[in-house]
C-alpha cells in the first residue's frame, strides 16, 4: 500500500516526463493564482512528493463528483490526479467488492495512520440513528468517525459533502448534514460545486501534498484561490449587467447578443466559483458561456433559494396570501377604528 | 438561512405584510371617520367637487409668488428629491423586476449608469434637505423623531443600492442584504409616520381644494 517512489519517478515509469508534470504543476499554480515562487515551489514539490494515500468515502450524493474528475475531456490533466494519489479507497472506482474492499479501506487506516486524507462526497443522514445510508451494515455517520479518527485532513468535495446540497434540500427527509457538521477537530477543506471544478479538486490536492498544510480558506472553508470571487465578477457578460442590458428569455434578440441573463435567474452575483476563468472540460466553455445563467451551486442551500429562473431581485417568500392577509386585517382594523370614533362621537353628540 | 436569505425571505415578507396592513388600516378609518359637515354656504359660482379637488392639488405644486423666494430652494429639491427616488425605484431593471414579482407588471428600465447618476444627486438632495432641517431655527424647532426617522430610512436604501452597485465595504452578498433590510425597515415605518403623506397628500391637497371651492376662494 506504502509506495516509496516519489510521484516523478511513478510516472516517468508511465512514460509521463518530469518535464510535463512541471508543466501541470505550474499550471495549477496558475489556476491557484500563488506567487511565481509558490507556483514553482508547487510544480517542484509534486515531482519529489509521495503519493497522499486518500480514503474516499461517498455517502448520500449522485457520483457526479466523481464523474466530473473522472471524465473530462482532458484526462491527461484529471488523470493525473490519480496519479497524486494513491487512492485507497473508492466505492465507485475500485476493483474490489464486499469484505474485501472494507478490508482494503481498514488496512489503509492501519498502514498510514495519521497521513491519509479523507475525500468525502456525499452528505451525512443522521436523522433517526442515520439508517438512510448504510454501508456493509454500518451507518454513513459511523464510517465518518471511524474513517476519519486517524486521518490527517478531510477534503469534503461537492456541495454534498461541503453544505448538505440537494438531499439537504427541504424538506431534508434523511437529516442530512455536511461533513464539517460531524467532524470538527480535524483539518477540514470544502471544495464545493454540483458538481467541482476538477482543477480545483486537483489544485487543492496538489497543494496539501507539496505544502503539507491547508490553502488559504474562506469562511466557508473554501480555497479562497478558487473560490475568492464570484462568477459575476468575472464574467464576460458583466459590461452588458452594468449598462442595464438583460436577455428576457433565452432566445430573444439580448439572449443572441449575449447580454446579461440576470432576469432569466442568474445566481451569479452571489455565487464564489472559478467557473468563468478555469470554465469546463478543459477550459472549453462554462453555463454563462452556453446561455444560461448561474445556478448558485457551490453555495450553501442553493437548491432552496427561490427557484434557478428567478431573478435574484425577487422576495423568494409566499408574499400573495401573508400581504393578503395582511391587508385584509388592515382593513377591518380600520373599520373597527372608524367606527369605535363614531360611536365616541355620536356619545359626545348626546351630551353622555 | 444566510442573512441574504433572510432578507429575500422573512424580512421582505413580513415588511410587505406590515406595510399593507398599516397603509389599509390608515387609510380606511381615515376614510370612514365621520365628515365635519361644512357650515358655510356652498357660493355662487362654485365648480363641482372634483375640480376644486384637482385644483387644489394642481395650486399647490408651485409657490406663490410672495413666497416664492423662501420657499424656492425647499421646492426645487423637494422635486428633485421625489423625482430621483421614483426614477431610482421604477427605472432600475432589478427593481423592475421585484415589482414584476409583486404585481406581474414590467417595463422597460433605463441605462443602469443613469440610474446611478440619479441616485447620487438624490443622495445630495436628501442631505440638502436634513441640513436645512437642522440650520433652519423653525423648522429645526417644530422637527420630531417622526421627521428624523423618516428621512434615515429613506436615505439608506440609496445608500445601501450605490454601495452594492459599487461593490464597497463588504462581500456583495452581504450589501444586497443590507440594501433589502433598509427597504424592509422603510416599508415598515412607512404607513405609521410621514412617509404616508405619499398617500395622504392627495387627499389633504384636494380637500383644502374642495372646501376652498365651495367657499369661493379661486386658488
Ligand atoms: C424591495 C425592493 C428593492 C429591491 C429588491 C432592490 C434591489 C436592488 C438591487 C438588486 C440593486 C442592484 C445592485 C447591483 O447592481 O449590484 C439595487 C440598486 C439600487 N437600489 Fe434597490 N431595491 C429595492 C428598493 C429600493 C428602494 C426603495 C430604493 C430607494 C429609492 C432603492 C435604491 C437603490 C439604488 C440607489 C440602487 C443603485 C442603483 C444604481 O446605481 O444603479 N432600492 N436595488
Ligand atoms: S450573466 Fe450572471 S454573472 Fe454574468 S454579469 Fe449577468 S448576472 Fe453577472
Ligand atoms: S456556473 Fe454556477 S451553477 Fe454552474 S457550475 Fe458554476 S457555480 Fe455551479
Amino acid at each position: 500500500m506504502t509506495d516509496e517512489r516519489t510521484i516523478g519517478e511513478l510516472l516517468a515509469q508511465r512514460g509521463i516526463s518530469r518535464r510535463a508534470l512541471l508543466k501541470y504543476g505550474a499550471y495549477l499554480g496558475a489556476l491557484m493564482a500563488l506567487p511565481p515562487w509558490q507556483a514553482r515551489a508547487l510544480a517542484e514539490g509534486l515531482a519529489n512528493a509521495r503519493r497522499q494515500s486518500v480514503i474516499w468515502l461517498s455517502f448520500q450524493e449522485c457520483t457526479g463528483c466523481t464523474e466530473s474528475l473522472t471524465r473530462s475531456f482532458t484526462p491527461t490533466i484529471e488523470h493525473l490526479i490519480f496519479d497524486l494519489i494513491s487512492l485507497d479507497y473508492h466505492e465507485t472506482l475500485q476493483a474490489a467488492s464486499g469484505f474485501a474492499a472494507e478490508a482494503a479501506r481498514l488496512s489503509a487506516m492501519r498502514a498510514n495512520a495519521g497521513k491519509y486524507v479523507v475525500v468525502v462526497d456525499g452528505s451525512v443522514p443522521i436523522k433517526d440513528g442515520g439508517v438512510y445510508a448504510t454501508i456493509a451494515g454500518k451507518t454513513n455517520l459511523e464510517i465518518l468517525r471511524e474513517t476519519t479518527a486517524q486521518a490527517l485532513a478531510v477534503i469534503s468535495v461537492g456541495t454534498c459533502a461541503s453544505f448538505g446540497g440537494i438531499p439537504h434540500a427541504d424538506p431534508n427527509p434523511t437529516g442530512a448534514v455536511p461533513v464539517s457538521e460531524i467532524i470538527t477537530d480535524k483539518p477540514l477543506i470544502n471544495i464545493s460545486g454540483c458538481p467541482p471544478i476538477p482543477e480545483a479538486m486537483a489544485g487543492t490536492i496538489a497543494y496539501l501534498i507539496t505544502f503539507g498544510k491547508l490553502p488559504d480558506l474562506d469562511e466557508l472553508k473554501r480555497p479562497k484561490s478558487f473560490f475568492g470571487e464570484t462568477i459575476h465578477d468575472r464574467c464576460y457578460r458583466r459590461p452588458f449587467y452594468d449598462k442595464g442590458l438583460f436577455a428576457k428569455s433565452f432566445d430573444d434578440e439580448g439572449a443572441r447578443r449575449g447580454w446579461c441573463l440576470y432576469e432569466l435567474g442568474c445566481k451569479g452575483p452571489v455565487t464564489y466559483n472559478a467557473c468563468p476563468t478555469v470554465k469546463w472540460n478543459g477550459g472549453v466553455s462554462f453555463p454563462i458561456q452556453s446561455g444560461h445563467g448561474c445556478l448558485g451551486c457551490s453555495e450553501p442551500n442553493f437548491w432552496d433559494k427561490g427557484g434557478f429562473y428567478h431573478p435574484l431581485s425577487t422576495s423568494t417568500g409566499s408574499l400573495g396570501k401573508s400581504v393578503g392577509a395582511a391587508a385584509a386585517i388592515g382593513i377591518g382594523t380600520g373599520v373597527a377604528a372608524a367606527m369605535v370614533a363614531r360611536h365616541r362621537r355620536n356619545k359626545a353628540s348626546r351630551g353622555e | 438561512m444566510d442573512l441574504l436569505d433572510f432578507a429575500r425571505g422573512p424580512a421582505l415578507t413580513t415588511a410587505l405584510s406590515v406595510f399593507a396592513f398599516g397603509v389599509a388600516w390608515r387609510l380606511v378609518s381615515l376614510w370612514l371617520l365621520p365628515w365635519a359637515r361644512d357650515p358655510s354656504a356652498r357660493r355662487e359660482g362654485a365648480r363641482p367637487a372634483w375640480i376644486g379637488a384637482v385644483r387644489g392639488f394642481a395650486r399647490h405644486l408651485w409657490p406663490r409668488k410672495p413666497f416664492a423666494r423662501a420657499a424656492m430652494v425647499t421646492t426645487v429639491n423637494g422635486y428633485v428629491m421625489h423625482f430621483g427616488l421614483a426614477i431610482v425605484f421604477f427605472g432600475l431593471a432589478q427593481h423592475i423586476l421585484f415589482l414584476r414579482g409583486l404585481f406581474g407588471l414590467a417595463w422597460p428600465n433605463l441605462p443602469s449608469g443613469l440610474i446611478s447618476g440619479v441616485a447620487v444627486v438624490t443622495l445630495g438632495s436628501l442631505a440638502l434637505a436634513l441640513a436645512r432641517r437642522l440650520t433652519d431655527p423653525v423648522l429645526r424647532l417644530i422637527s420630531t423623531f417622526n421627521d428624523y426617522f423618516s428621512w434615515l430610512v429613506t436615505f439608506l436604501p440609496i445608500a445601501t443600492g450605490l454601495l452594492a452597485v459599487s461593490h464597497l465595504g463588504a462581500p456583495y452578498p452581504t450589501l444586497l442584504a443590507v440594501h433589502l433590510l433598509s427597504v424592509s425597515l422603510l416599508l415598515i415605518w412607512f404607513p405609521f409616520g410621514k412617509l404616508m403623506h405619499s398617500f395622504l397628500i392627495f387627499v389633504t391637497r384636494g380637500e383644502t381644494g374642495i372646501t376652498y371651492n365651495r367657499r369661493g376662494v379661486v386658488l
